[in-house]
């Protein structure tokens, strides 16, 4: 059992077993949250909205930042047949980001930030971030011989890599005068960059997940197919030029708002090709069910099909004006972060940390009641997420708007359901990881 | 299969592309010849100070427990934003801002104001889906 991070036995597990951690501590920042919404006032001194918030979102990126690297560095080395390109530069990846996120944290909790969405903290503790990144882009170029014949999946990790590195140092161009002298400068150059990171660690995430069905499946022919790369390259077009969605509402010039409309509906190609395989996935599904990893990607299919009609229709202007500003954004970036990318990275944790010195079959009944429980309970907390935008909206919209106190007294009921369903959504997930933890653990004192 | 020389064609085309409109989006700001005052310029180094768009939209981006203030100057005027400053409520914490430092604020918040309109109902609809401001 390889755990610690001294020099003879660092394993990628370990991003793994930190990403995991993470998650719990982001969704239990989210619940804390939840409970500010309906209780005015909890907590307002001590940990103010202005901190929990951040506290969740920093912890749920890392753990999503934690688990790609895991997941890249481990099935790398697997493609590659254990050829790392150096095992002390994935220590020094780690410690760079375990350094980060220990800082980022206590930031928040000191009250020291930086106040952009998404990275909240001091821009200086970004340094680490970007150091980190680069040494995984060395890493990972110098692991592969060449490009050539190479499956999708290394295609998507090297520019998951190459455009999450871009995309971060782009979203610090505010530090410049030049980007942040001005509101709708500084957003318009913000958004842009955010748009894209998100399609980036979507890069790495879908990689991962298809690197495994691989495995699971023991076919590797999909993965060098014609129609695999061309549906990397359309998502690849979408990440490079639909992020104005984000910005639509923004007093940018109308070009942003007509490309990245049109570009968004090439995502109809993704939604047919979806429902045009959906009889295959389902035999594929009843086959591979029993397996703990697969259903983890059977529950992330659905949402893909969920979340993508909702982000098609958000990305037409016309209804996105009703959206922009509502829960229905929340809906779609909790269903896109939870139901796909948790549920794709849970997967691949499941196959990354399921050989330990003891068997996991004791815990089959609890882990599966951990999954129906984590699904069921998200489906809730996304529809409530989805009432609360639609009053919203209506609210938004209304000639006679009453006071947004009031309005948001209205949602109460939607915000209860959802902090209910986040209770829950955490317990189905702590059900679901705990027996990989308990496991590690304790082979990993058996072993000492 | 398609071939590795169609592959890497595709790829380096894409990331033409992708540079060319980045750059072009770089040199071609929204707005130009705008600059902060230095009080707005110190107000928004305040507002991301203190975080406020964890629970504050600016056209309708950030956190939604507070209102979306892109338009708060004009509507409700510097007093009202003062007395939140100054005090908080029910839920905002009180942040003991200094009166130069709620000055700074408004003045971010009037720079904010005059830059556009957030209000969804203003926007107009056309019928092939997009919208004019």
């Amino acid at each position: 059992m390889e755990l610690s991070i001294n020099k003879a036995k660092f394993t990628p597990k370990v991003f793994i077993l930190v990403a995991l951690i993470l998650l719990a501590t982001g969704m239990f920042f989210g619940i804390l949250g939840g409970l500010q919404y309906i209780i005015p006032g909890f907590l307002k001194e001590a940990l103010s909205f202005q901190k929990t918030r951040p506290l969740h979102v920093s912890s749920i990126l890392f753990w999503i930042l934690f688990a790609s690297m895991g997941a890249v560095l481990t099935y790398l080395k697997e493609h590659t047949g254990n050829k790392l390109y150096s095992n002390n530069l994935s220590r020094l990846l780690f410690i760079l980001f375990v350094i980060s996120i220990l800082s980022i944290l206590i930031a928040y909790f000191t009250g020291k930030f930086g106040g952009r969405e998404y990275w909240e903290f001091p821009p200086i503790l970004s340094l680490p971030i970007i150091i980190g990144w680069i040494i995984f882009l060395i890493n990972f170029a110098f692991s592969l011989d060449s490009l050539k014949s190479q499956p999708v999946y290394i295609w998507m990790w090297l520019t998951g890599i190459i455009f999450f590195l871009f995309t971060f140092l782009e979203s610090y161009l505010w530090l410049f005068p030049y980007f942040n002298n001005q509101v709708v400068n500084d957003m318009n150059i913000q958004w842009k960059s955010y748009g894209s990171m998100v399609g980036s660690w979507n890069m790495l995430i879908y990689g991962a997940s298809m690197y495994l069905m691989t495995k699971i499946s023991n076919d590797r022919s999909y993965a060098y197919s014609t129609k695999a790369f061309v549906l990397y390259f359309a998502g690849l077009f979408n990440l490079m030029f639909n992020c104005g969605h984000h910005i639509y509402t923004l007093p940018t010039q109308p070009y942003v708002q007509y490309i990245s409309y049109s570009v968004s509906m090439t995502e109809l190609l993704i939604l047919g090709n979806i429902i045009y395989g959906w009889k295959a996935t389902l035999t594929k599904a009843q086959k591979f069910f029993h397996r703990d990893a697969y259903r983890f990607l059977v529950a992330a299919d659905v949402w893909v099909f969920l979340n993508l009609i909702l982000a098609i229709c958000m990305s037409v202007p016309a209804i996105n004006v009703y959206t922009h500003g509502t829960h229905i954004t929340v809906a779609h970036a909790m269903g896109t972060t939870i139901g796909i990318n948790t549920m794709l990275l849970l997967a691949v944790c499941y196959d990354i940390l399921k050989d330990t010195c003891i068997s996991l079959d004791p815990y089959q009944k609890l882990m599966k009641l951990g999954f129906w429980l984590a699904n069921s309970s998200l489906f809730v907390f996304w529809i409530a997420l989805i009432g609360a935008g639609v009053l919203k909206s209506k609210w938004q919209m209304n000639s006679d708007q009453i006071a947004f106190s009031l309005m948001m007294q209205n949602l109460s009921a939607f915000f209860i359901v959802f902090t209910i369903s986040g209770v829950l959504l955490l317990a189905g997930i702590l059900l679901s990881i705990y027996p990989l933890f308990k496991n590690h653990l304790a082979c990993f004192f058996s072993e000492k | 299969m398609l071939p590795d020389k169609q592959k890497f064609i595709v790829f380096i085309v894409l990331c033409i592309g992708f540079l060319s409109y980045s750059g072009f989006l770089y040199t071609h700001l929204p707005v130009s010849n705008t600059n902060f005052s230095i009080t707005e310029a110190k107000g928004k180094t305040l507002w991301q100070e203190h975080n406020c768009t964890a629970c504050h939209q600016i056209y309708g981006l950030g956190g939604y427990l507070g209102p979306d203030l892109t338009n708060e100057y004009s509507l409700k005027g510097p007093d009202y934003i003062h007395i939140f400053l100054q005090a908080g409520n029910n839920i905002m914490p009180n942040y003991h801002l200094s009166e130069s430092e709620i000055q700074d604020l408004i003045a971010y918040l009037k720079s904010v104001d005059r830059s556009g309109k957030s209000d969804p109902r203003k926007f107009s609809i056309n019928t092939n889906g997009t919208i004019n401001q």
